[in-house]
C-alpha cells in the first residue's frame, strides 16, 4: 500500500508550529520521548519503545570459520528489517532505500566503532570463531527508527550471554548453558545514535523527530556517540546544507542525550540482572500490564495553569469586536454574475418547489431561504459538504458567507440562477 | 589530472584523479532528458527533476577482484549519498517532470572513493550545462596519531582510524554531506572538519581552473 500523502494543510501546520517552537506531542525541541526497555526470557532478546516506535533486537551466535584475511577475529553480522506490521507503507520488496540506509548506519555505528572486542570471539585461530548475529525488527514505526534500533542493538548485545568454551590442547569443548553459565560479550563502549531533524533549510532543529515531523523535515543528521564523548558515526542525509557550527552544536547536544540514555540502559540491565538472580519472573510476559487490553497509555503530562485566568482575560480584552458587516456597494448589472459567489445552493429550492422556474421566485423569498440556509449551516459544526456535485462548496469562514449572502440579496441573483440552471437542464 | 571531453549530444564525461596518488579514476556520464519520464510515471515529480544516480566499481578497481560491482549494500549506500549530495547542489526546480542521470564508475580505487565520485560528477554536471548552486568539492580527512590528515589513501583508511568525508559548496561553506566513521573524541571534531574544509577549498581552486581552461580551449576551437 502506498504511503498516504501528507496534506498541504497538515504540512503547513507542522512547519508553522515548529517555527513557533511547538511540537505536536508537547515536547521541547531537545526532548526525547519516553524510552522503555524490556528483556525477554532468553539472554540477548530485548524490545525498546521510543514513544510508539518499537524495535525488537535478538542476538544469536554460532561457531563458524573466520574470514580469510582476519583469522583471529570473530564475525559480526547485522540485519535490520522493516516488518510489515510497522507501517502500512512497508511492503515486501519495497522500501529498499530506507532499509539500506538504516542497515548501513547500524553497521557503521556498531562495527566500525569497534564497540565489541572481536578478538575475544576467537576460539581456534584460523578455524573456529564465534559469529554474532544481530537481528533487528521494527515492530512499529512512529519516527526515529535509527535511535531506537541502536539502543535496542547495544542493549541486547550487553544482555547477551554466549556459551562458555574451553580449549585443552587440541580439544575444544563448548559447554551448554546447563553445564556452565554462559559468558557475556566483552563490550568496550556503548555507541548510541541521536537523530536531529532540520526544517526550513536548517533554521530549526528538532531532536527525536516523530513520524509526522519526519515527513515534513528537510534533512536528518545522525550522530552516534558513547558516554565518553567519543563520536562514533556522523551521517547527514536528505540533501540539506549544513554549516560547520550546526554540526558542532548537534554533537554537543548529542553528548548530553547519550549520557542520559546510557544511564537508562545501565539501570534496565541491572534491574533485569537483579530479577533473574532473585529468581523472580522475567521476560516479556511480565512486562505487559495485566488485566488490560489497551496497549498504549498516555503519560500524565503536567499543564501549567498558573496564570491561565489572566491570560484568558488578556486575550478577551485584546481581541477586537467583530467588524461591522458592510455590504459592498457593487451593484450588479442585470444579466451579470460571478463564478464563486453564491455560496448557498439555491438549486435545492427547486426540488422543494417542484421545479419552479427562477423568474417565479421573488427576491424576498430568495433572501429568506438563503438566510435560513446560512443559519443552519452556521449552527452545524463541523460544516458538512453534501455529495451533490451541483451544490457549491461552503467556505469555512461564516463572516464572509454572511457578506456574500447580503451581496446576493441586493443584486440580480435571480438572473444568475437562470444562468446556473441552464447547463443543468 | 582532470580531463574532460565534449560530445555533440548533451552527454558529458569527466575523469578525475586526486593529487596525492592516482587513487581513483572516475568517469561520469550525465544525460538530461527534458522529455517526460516514461514508464516510471510514479517517480516523476511535478515541480522538480528526479535525480537518478548509480555507482559501480569496476571489477579490476581494487587489489582483489571485486565479485559484485554493484548492488551490494556499500554501493547502494554510496549511490544514496551521491544522490543526496547532488540533489542539494543542482537546481532541480528548473527542470520539472524530467530526470537527470549520473552514472559513476570507479576505475581504480585507492581510498577516497566518495570524494573522487563527487568531484568528477561536479565537473560532468558543469560540462553538461546543468545549473549548479556552486561547485561541489569533496575530500576525505582522517585523524591518526593526533594529527588531522587529508585525502586518505586506501592503506590509511583500512588502518582503522577515523575517517571523515565532506562534500562542500565552497563559497558559502555549506556542507552537502558529512559522513564520519570510527571513533573520534568530540574535541577533535572541529579541527578535523577545518582541515577537510581547507582541502575542499583548494580543490575548488583546481576545479575552477580546469573548467576555465577547458572552456577557453573549446571556445577557441569553435571560433575557428
Amino acid at each position: 500500500m502506498r504511503e498516504t500523502p501528507l496534506s498541504n494543510c497538515e504540512r503547513q501546520f507542522l512547519v508553522q508550529a515548529i517555527a513557533e517552537k511547538k511540537r505536536l506531542d508537547g515536547r521541547q525541541t531537545y526532548d526525547y520521548r519516553n524510552i522503555k526497555i524490556t528483556f525477554g526470557t532468553d539472554y540477548g532478546c530485548c524490545i525498546v519503545d521510543l514513544g510508539k516506535t518499537r524495535v525488537l533486537a535478538q542476538i544469536s551466535c554460532e561457531l563458524v570459520a573466520p574470514k580469510m584475511n582476519r583469522p583471529t577475529e570473530g564475525i559480526l553480522f547485522f540485519n535490520l528489517e522493516l516488518s510489515q506490521m510497522a507501517s502500512p507503507a512497508f511492503e515486501p520488496g519495497r522500501q529498499s532505500e530506507l532499509v539500506v540506509k538504516l542497515n548501513r548506519l547500524v553497521e557503521r555505528c556498531l562495527r566500525n566503532s569497534k564497540c565489541i572486542d572481536t578478538e575475544s570471539l576467537c576460539v581456534v585461530s584460523g578455524e573456529k570463531v564465534w559469529q554474532i548475529r544481530v537481528d533487528l525488527h521494527l515492530l512499529n514505526h512512529d519516527g526515529n527508527i535509527m535511535d531506537a534500533a541502536s539502543i535496542a542493538a547495544i542493549t541486547a548485545l550487553c544482555h547477551f550471554r554466549r556459551p562458555d568454551v574451553s580449549i585443552q590442547g587440541e580439544d575444544v569443548t563448548v559447554y551448554t548453558p546447563e553445564e556452565r553459565d554462559p559468558v557475556p560479550l566483552s563490550i568496550h563502549h556503548m555507541p548510541i545514535c541521536v537523530s536531529f531533524s532540520f526544517f526550513q533549510q536548517g533554521t530549526y532543529l528538532l531532536v527525536d523527530p516523530s513520524e509526522r515531523e519526519e515527513r515534513v523535515m528537510d534533512g536528518l543528521l545522525v550522530i552516534a556517540m558513547n558516554k565518553h564523548r567519543e563520536i562514533c558515526t556522523i551521517q547527514s542525509s536528505g540533501g540539506i546544507m549544513l554549516l560547520k557550527d550546526q554540526v558542532l552544536r548537534c554533537s554537543k547536544i548529542a553528548s548530553v542525550k547519550v549520557t542520559e540514555i546510557s544511564e537508562l540502559i545501565q539501570k534496565a540491565l541491572e534491574n533485569d540482572k537483579k530479577v533473574r538472580k532473585e529468581g523472580g519472573k522475567f521476560g516479556f510476559a511480565e512486562s505487559m500490564p495485566n488485566q488490560r487490553i489497551t496497549a498504549y497509555k498516555m503519560e500524565v503530562a503536567p499543564v501549567d495553569t498558573d496564570d491561565i485566568g489572566k491570560k484568558a482575560e488578556d486575550l478577551i480584552s485584546n481581541t477586537e469586536p467583530p467588524s461591522e458587516i458592510i455590504p459592498s456597494p457593487v451593484v450588479r448589472a442585470p444579466g451579470t454574475g460571478q463564478i464563486g459567489e453564491g455560496l448557498q445552493n439555491s438549486w435545492g429550492l427547486d426540488e422543494n418547489e417542484d421545479g419552479e422556474e427562477a423568474e417565479d421566485q421573488t427576491m424576498e423569498e430568495e433572501l429568506q431561504t438563503m438566510d435560513v440556509k446560512v443559519k443552519s449551516v452556521n449552527k452545524e459544526d463541523p460544516i458538512v459538504l453534501s455529495d451533490s456535485e451541483e451544490e457549491d462548496v461552503v467556505v469555512l469562514e461564516p463572516k464572509i458567507m454572511k457578506k456574500e449572502v447580503k451581496v446576493q440579496a441586493s443584486s440580480t441573483a435571480a438572473s444568475k440562477k437562470k444562468k446556473k440552471k441552464k447547463p443543468a437542464h | 589530472m582532470c580531463s574532460r571531453s565534449l560530445n555533440p549530444r548533451v552527454i558529458s564525461r569527466a575523469i578525475f584523479s586526486p593529487f596525492l596518488s592516482s587513487k581513483a579514476l572516475v568517469a561520469t556520464v550525465v544525460p538530461i532528458r527534458i522529455q517526460p519520464v516514461r514508464g516510471a510515471r510514479s517517480k516523476c515529480l511535478h515541480d522538480r527533476a528526479v535525480l537518478n544516480c548509480q555507482y559501480s566499481m569496476a571489477t579490476f578497481s581494487t587489489a582483489e577482484r571485486k565479485r559484485r560491482p554493484h548492488g551490494d549494500r556499500k554501493s547502494s549506500e554510496m549511490t544514496l549519498h551521491l544522490k543526496q549530495t547532488f540533489e542539494a547542489a543542482i537546481l532541480t526546480q528548473l527542470y520539472p517532470r524530467s530526470q537527470i542521470d549520473i552514472y559513476v564508475q570507479i576505475l581504480q580505487a585507492d581510498g577516497g572513493n566518495y570524494s573522487s565520485c563527487v568531484n568528477a560528477a561536479t565537473l560532468a554536471v558543469v560540462d553538461a550545462g546543468i545549473p549548479l548552486r556552486d561547485y561541489v568539492c569533496a575530500c576525505s580527512a582522517g585523524f591518526l596519531e593526533d594529527t588531522p590528515l587529508v585525502d586518505l589513501s586506501h592503506v590509511e583508511e583500512s588502518s582503522g582510524g577515523t575517517q571523515l568525508s565532506l562534500a562542500l559548496l565552497p563559497k558559502a561553506e555549506h556542507l552537502a554531506l558529512v559522513e564520519m566513521d570510527a571513533r573520534l573524541h568530540q574535541d577533535h571534531l572541529e579541527g578535523l572538519m577545518d582541515a577537510a574544509t581547507r582541502a575542499c577549498k583548494d580543490l575548488h581552486a583546481v576545479l575552477d581552473r580546469v573548467v576555465r581552461e577547458h572552456l577557453q580551449e573549446v571556445s577557441t576551437q569553435l571560433g575557428e
